[in-house]
């Protein structure tokens, strides 16, 4: 129906977006195989972090690029706060009550932002905001580019730790049998909240490789919320190449669906997918029977 | 008459074979145990008999009806129930509210529940914890909710997963003639259990479980001397070494 | 029995209310405080007595809500009649999710999100259809009269919502003092334990699902017929979820009063906080969220909860999931 060059572009540019959904997810199935936690805070940090990037820019004039070194430590060190200070305090133990308050933090987040920020939609513009690149028949946004690399880069580097440092193995103890982890010495209360951190330290990241390309608004996180679960689900609850794929694969589907089917009923789609793989394939692509 | 069947019952996870080929028979009115080393596949059999687990191939009939994979629920209606091995309380009611779930089996209106419920509690020794909530009881409190629950629907077979683990040798003692008491009640009672104490005691007839499979079977005094037994529990050769040692005391 | 003598006594006080004062504001405010408590007590069916948290309420409340105004801008039919309508529908979509669900075993978070993204796909089709107005939605067309369940003072609403109050408290009474009640419970408790001696969950929760859903379904027609007008992001947005639940945990799960005690305390502090800050967007909300957390932090039980602990005066030490005491 469409032309392949037209089509072409779309998968290209479901390919692009689907990098920082990767990255997002990356975050949202680490802080699942760990603690075991669906953080439904996830989304409304992400507005966080992009309003973050947003103001360090108009403020500071700090290029989002440039504003990764300072995202990415924010982050983390709000994600090790919360974990430690409210989540774990607040869990007693049952996961309903981890449930109850990561949807509460969440609510708490993006009304605060309604609040400061009305519903505004805001974006940013550098020199670079417009630059497109020819690849091939289709026309890409330079932005999206370097998010795809930069999503890719900090991917990497997430695995890097998690295979080679002693944090990760720690984190990767911790995930598989918290009690022998405790008993080897491993403080599985700071393992938690780093990976808590580390989580959100994503997000800050993929909030700089975001906003050039995208917009914000308090609204903005519940957006991703779902689409990044359908990624975490889809690939495999705790799986890291789940994510990757899985962000790949529903970013492709978002941007050929919007082509289809327009843009609201192509979220219909991504939905669609996300009740199919929790009915009849819970387990993911990569994931463990749970 | 058997009251419960398991013929050539087998059952895998992943590589693991948990039970192979296991098949007994369970008579109406007796009391027979289950026993065999940790991890035998003895809970495993139960969840195949009760309906909890679908085995790989085999069948399980009670009462003359074929309930191979047959859901729990419907097995507990037809008068088949079982405990569990860690106590399963419904930890935010009381012990009454507890007893009247297994009640309401038999009886619709909340009231007839409720006090058959009571009735129960007084026969396992729990009438003066009536109003407490489950979850303060102790070990032996809660084993005896467990007993009672089961006991309150009115079950033909009660399958009782060591309901005697994790109790003092005085709670033991308490708890002996109450699950006599039982079977001089009507009910066919097959136990696992470790408690050796107990097998001896109240078993007429008991299974012996290794790795899955069954090793041997018969009275309980038959089945401790059997040398396939004292080997899967002390390991390979202790039969023989014991015997030796017999030999130069003698 | 007990607790239909209280469910009797509060009809009569707050019945009487309309009776005693004509002021505008004490009647909106007890109006629009029993309809919190409804969508409060329709979620703790399923949620507090069923133990399935459902993250996405809005659903049902959006179905009630569009097919009494449906019924009634395409159909032509009697307010009346579509009240009857919208909650049998609201009740079939709580039939289907629930089969969806618990046919798939779906528990815990993942029952969560499911809802949750079913509410979402709600809204994205009732945007986009013309049916249902789309984007800007529809409007019941103002005919004051109590045939046409519009009323001329705030009075006649008030019976109304206090008419489906009473009906979601007898549900609940009923909860409480039946075998199905105590399987629902059982079920939430521990599920296998349930089905060892002869429940069957997955028809113990589907029957709850369609309760829940059936008064939630109530709601959404109410609100329809007081404000004349629904919209997807009304219907089935996540203010209405959020506010259901966060009003039966607060005022305590699981019980009779609690839902009705939560809401009415979250309704207070809303109506305190627009009284302080003014109509700030999204301050309610703010308000809910940190009620929210600050309640599993530091009560999980809710203020129902604590109120129960002084009248027991014991210890309960309850076994984490674990089954550690």
């Amino acid at each position: 129906m469409f032309d392949v060059s037209i089509l072409f572009a779309s998968v290209l540019n479901g390919i692009t977006t689907g990098a920082v959904y990767a990255l997002i997810a990356l975050g949202l199935t680490l802080i699942y195989g760990v603690l075991h936690i669906i953080n439904f805070a996830h989304g409304a940090s992400l507005m966080v972090a992009l309003y973050g990037v947003y103001f360090l820019k108009e403020k500071l004039s700090i290029d989002p690029y440039m504003a990764l070194p300072l995202m990415v430590p924010a982050m983390f060190a709000l994600g090790y706060l919360l974990q430690r200070g409210v989540i774990n305090r607040a869990s007693h133990g049952k996961d309903e009550n981890i449930l109850l308050v990561t949807l509460g933090l969440s609510i708490v987040l993006e009304n605060l932002a309604l609040l400061f920020f009305k519903s505004d939609t805001r974006n940013i513009e550098t020199a670079y905001t417009l630059t497109t690149v020819n690849i091939g028949p289709a026309m890409i946004a330079l932005p999206k580019l370097v998010a795809f690399a930069g999503a890719l880069v900090v991917s990497s580097v997430l695995l890097a730790v998690m295979l080679y440092t002693d944090l990760g193995r720690a984190i990767r103890a911790v995930a598989k049998e918290k009690h022998g982890a405790r008993l080897m010495g491993i403080d599985v209360d700071h393992v938690y909240a780093m990976c808590f951190g580390i989580g959100l330290a994503c997000l800050g990241a993929a909030a700089c490789f975001l906003l050039p390309a995208y917009y914000v608004n308090p609204l903005v996180g519940s957006g991703f919320v779902l689409v990044a679960f359908t990624i975490v689900v889809l690939g495999g609850m705790g799986s890291f190449v789940g994510a990757l794929v899985g962000g790949f694969l529903i970013g492709v589907v978002e941007s050929v669906g919007g082509l289809y089917l327009g843009e609201s009923l192509g979220q219909v789609g991504i939905f669609a997918i996300f009740i199919a793989v929790l009915l009849f394939r819970p387990q993911g692509l990569f994931g463990a029977r749970a | 008459m058997n009251l419960l069947e398991v013929s050539h019952v087998s059952r895998s996870f992943g590589g693991l074979r948990a039970v192979h080929d296991v098949s007994l028979r369970v008579p109406a009115g007796s009391l027979t145990a289950l026993i065999g080393p940790n991890g035998a596949g003895k809970t495993t059999l139960f969840a195949l008999m009760s309906g909890f687990l679908l085995p790989d191939s085999g069948r399980v009939n009670f009462d003359g009806v074929d309930i191979t994979g047959r859901a729990p629920h419907l097995n507990a209606a037809s008068g088949l129930t079982r405990t569990f091995q860690i106590v399963q309380p419904f930890a935010s009611q009381t012990v009454r509210e507890n007893i009247a779930v297994g009640a309401h089996l038999a009886h619709a209106k909340r009231s007839d529940a409720l006090s058959a419920a009571e009735a129960v509690a007084q026969r396992v020794g729990l009438y003066g914890q009536l109003d407490q909530p489950a979850g303060e009881l102790t070990v032996a409190g809660r084993k005896r909710l467990e007993l009672a629950r089961a006991l309150a629907t009115q079950p033909k077979l009660l399958l009782l997963d060591e309901v005697l683990a994790g109790l003092n040798p005085q709670e033991i003692q308490d708890m002996l003639p109450v699950v006599r008491g039982l079977v001089s009640s009507g009910v066919t009672v097959l136990m696992i259990e470790h408690v050796m104490q107990a097998v001896m005691n109240l078993a007429e007839h008991v299974w012996v479980l290794s790795q899955g499979q069954l090793i041997a079977q018969g009275t309980p005094r038959e089945v401790t001397q059997n040398q396939l037994v004292i080997e899967a529990y002390l390991g390979h050769g202790t039969a023989a070494r014991l015997r030796a040692l017999q030999q130069e005391i003698a | 029995m007990k607790d239909f003598r209280a469910i009797a006594l509060f009809v009569l006080l707050v019945g009487s209310i309309p009776l005693l004062t004509d002021s505008g504001v004490v009647l909106n405010f007890v109006m629009m405080a029993l309809y919190a408590c409804l969508l409060a007590q329709a979620w703790n069916v399923l949620g507090g007595f069923g133990g399935q948290f459902s993250f996405g309420h809005a659903l049902f409340f959006g179905t009630g809500a569009y097919v009494q105004a449906m019924a009634q801008v395409h159909l032509g039919l009697n307010p009346w009649a579509t009240l009857v309508l919208a909650m049998a529908a609201s009740a079939a979509v709580g039939l289907f999710v629930g089969t969806l669900s618990f046919r798939y075993g779906l528990k815990g978070s993942y029952f969560a999100l499911v809802t949750l993204a079913f509410a979402e796909v709600f809204r994205i089709v009732a945007l986009s259809v013309p049916f249902t107005g789309a984007g800007v939605g529809l409007m019941l067309p103002l005919r004051e009269s109590v045939g046409n369940m519009q009323f001329a003072s705030r009075a006649g609403y008030v019976w109304l919502i206090l008419g489906l109050v009473t009906l979601a408290l007898c549900v609940t009474a009923g909860l409480r003092h039946s075998r199905y009640g105590a399987y629902l419970q059982a079920v939430r408790d521990n599920e296998d334990a349930a089905r060892a001696i002869g429940v069957n969950p997955f028809l113990v929760k589907l029957w709850a699902t369609v309760l829940s859903g059936g008064l939630m379904g109530a709601g959404g027609a109410f609100y329809v017929q007081v404000f004349q007008y629904i919209d997807p992001a009304l219907a089935f947005g996540p203010h209405t979820s959020v506010e259901a639940l966060v009003g039966a945990i607060v005022g305590g799960m699981g019980t009779l009063w609690g839902p009705v005690v939560g809401a009415l305390a979250l309704h207070v502090l809303a109506d305190v906080t627009r009284n302080l800050f003014g109509q700030l967007p999204g301050i309610n909300m703010v308000v809910y969220g940190s009620v929210l957390v600050l309640i599993v932090m530091f009560l999980p039980r809710g203020v129902g909860g604590i109120g129960l602990g002084w009248f027991k005066r014991t210890k309960v030490s309850m076994p984490d999931k674990k089954g550690r005491a």
